[in-house]
């Protein structure tokens, strides 16, 4: 690990401006920050923990019936909240499927946010990464990539976004609210995130020195709180990434569907909105046939990216699934493996 | 330049005098307050061999900056017998044969006594598994430890639950 600077300011304002400087870096947990620190993949010559700032480590009904998570809150604290995780069971379920109890009782909601890739090569310094180090090449391509993306990829990175927690987000609309030089401003979570493109080194749309202060909800994100589920397969049963993940949530009336949400994760460089598949779940009668038309439309642009085409069909049949878990309904409590494709589903929709 | 910080280690206070920003608070406990008690596995976050309690929670000390826990409360596994009375928890993983070497425990008994106090599991096994999927045990004493973390919570009062989720 590089020396660095440690400052702890008093203020988001303070914050702001010692991050500002080129080589800062924001420390909150830390979880995934010491990590990429400890291998050289990151060197901040900087770090500005904000981890102490006060205000920030609230869960507050907004007027409007939407609810503001504080950027400081920890995973633990957000999925174990009773009021929270009645009204958005899917982002609960996402929280607790994802790391291990300890490191959930340390992350935070917008350390999560700007987690980074686990790509191998990018945490390999004897490989080439455009991301780490812009230019060098990608690894991952003609490597080891049957974990990468199948969505959005470019010739200069496939890498996944690694986060459970922003799958059924940007599935219900969050909003990212960031402060920086320029004041305060909200950003949709759905395009917070960038693709790689030819710039695979610009994780979002922050600009430097922006630090998130709050994730929100819209009051319409708990009107699917009936029907809402993630799912997540993932290569041992407990404490490990997504290969795919989906957030699925409806909302019914006399039988039909009048709203859907899809979001899948694993499968590109942000949490992937599926919104014309969502087209044709509204005004529909739910059935396996519709979902499976569904499944097709959200990977419809999918491609493999090597050696990884298996990601795309298991992808298609994570959102069969998932969809069918929503319909049958939210669980009245987050199952004891959360989001596992083990637990116990009455009928056939486990072998969807 | 060397930056002061104080913990409370096991109801003690210790002020400890920091010439290296990088310290994390599993080397500062190891290295300059000789409690060697907590393990250092993976230095990663992956093993929980370096599971701590600070303020009342099990995190990974290994992936907290020492710095940033400036002022807190800190639990480690030389902090949790009373004297030669062991703790329900230690009890119950000799009781259980939740060990094979035993370099795992003390981050395992960590963790289980972080887990009884979160009062998530209820009676359910499956749920302490899940729960303790952040200590990995390369003797694979998983069976022992599951039972032993069970009886430890009946010991300790039984299966609470706080919350839904």
């Amino acid at each position: 690990m590089n020396t660095f600077e440690y400052v702890r300011p008093a203020t988001v304002q303070e914050a702001v401006a010692a991050a500002s400087k080129p080589g800062a870096a924001y420390l909150a947990a830390g979880t995934n920050l010491l990590d990429l620190m400890k291998g050289g993949v990151t060197r901040p010559n900087r770090l500005v923990d904000i981890s102490r700032l006060p205000d920030l480590d609230g869960i507050e009904d907004l007027p409007d019936g939407g609810v503001q998570i504080g950027a400081l809150v920890r995973n633990a604290d957000l999925a174990h909240n009773q009021a929270f995780a009645r009204r958005f069971p899917a982002v609960a379920e996402a929280l607790l499927s994802g790391a291990s109890a300890q490191l959930r009782n340390a992350a935070t909601v917008g350390g999560n946010l700007l987690q980074r890739t686990r790509c191998a090569y990018f945490y390999d310094l004897a490989s080439s990464c455009n991301k780490r180090d812009p230019g060098s090449g990608c690894g991952a391509r003609g490597g080891d990539n049957r974990l990468h993306a199948v969505i959005g990829c470019s010739d200069s990175c496939i890498a996944t976004h690694p986060s459970d927690f922003c799958v059924p987000l940007v599935a219900l609309d969050a909003i990212v609210e960031v402060e920086g030089r320029a004041g305060r401003r909200r950003i949709p979570l759905e395009t917070f995130h960038r693709l790689p493109g030819d710039t695979p080194e610009r994780e979002s749309v922050l600009e430097p020195g922006e630090m998130i202060v709050a994730v929100r909800l819209p009051p319409e994100a708990a009107h699917f709180a009936a029907r809402a589920r993630f799912l997540k397969v993932r290569e041992r049963t407990s404490y490990a990434f997504a290969v795919v993940s989906a957030a699925a949530a409806l909302r019914l009336e006399n039988g039909m569907i009048v709203e859907a949400r899809l979001a899948l994760g694993g499968v590109a460089l942000k949490p992937w909105r599926a919104r014309e598949a969502e087209l044709l779940l509204a005004g529909a009668r739910a059935d396996m046939p519709l979902f499976r038309r569904v499944a097709e439309a959200a990977l419809a642009e999918a491609k493999p990216s090597g050696d990884n085409g298996f990601k795309i069909e298991l992808a298609r049949r994570i959102v069969v699934r998932a969809l069918a878990l929503a319909l049958a309904g939210t669980p009245e409590r987050v199952p004891a493996l959360p989001g596992s494709l083990f637990a116990s589903v009455p009928g056939e929709v486990i072998h969807a | 330049m060397s930056i002061s910080m104080t913990l409370t280690v096991n109801g003690v206070k210790r002020t400890v005098e920091l010439d290296d920003p990088r310290t994390t608070l599993l080397d500062l406990l190891r290295e300059r307050l000789a409690l060697t008690g907590t393990k250092k596995g993976c230095d990663r976050g992956q093993c929980g061999a370096c599971t701590v309690i600070v303020e009342g929670r099990r995190i990974n000390s290994c992936l907290a900056l020492a710095l940033s826990y400036d002022g807190a409360e800190v639990l480690t596994i030389e902090g949790v017998a009373q004297g030669d009375r062991l703790h329900p928890v230690q009890k119950a993983f000799l009781d259980h044969d939740g060990l094979q070497c035993g370099f795992c425990t003390p981050g395992q008994i960590m963790s289980a006594i972080g887990l009884i106090q979160e009062a998530q599991v209820g009676d359910d096994p499956e749920r302490v598994r899940e729960g303790m999927s952040g200590n990995l045990c390369r003797c694979a004493a998983y069976q022992g430890i599951t039972e032993a973390v069970m009886e430890a919570q009946k010991a300790l009062g039984g299966p609470a639950r706080r919350e839904v989720a």
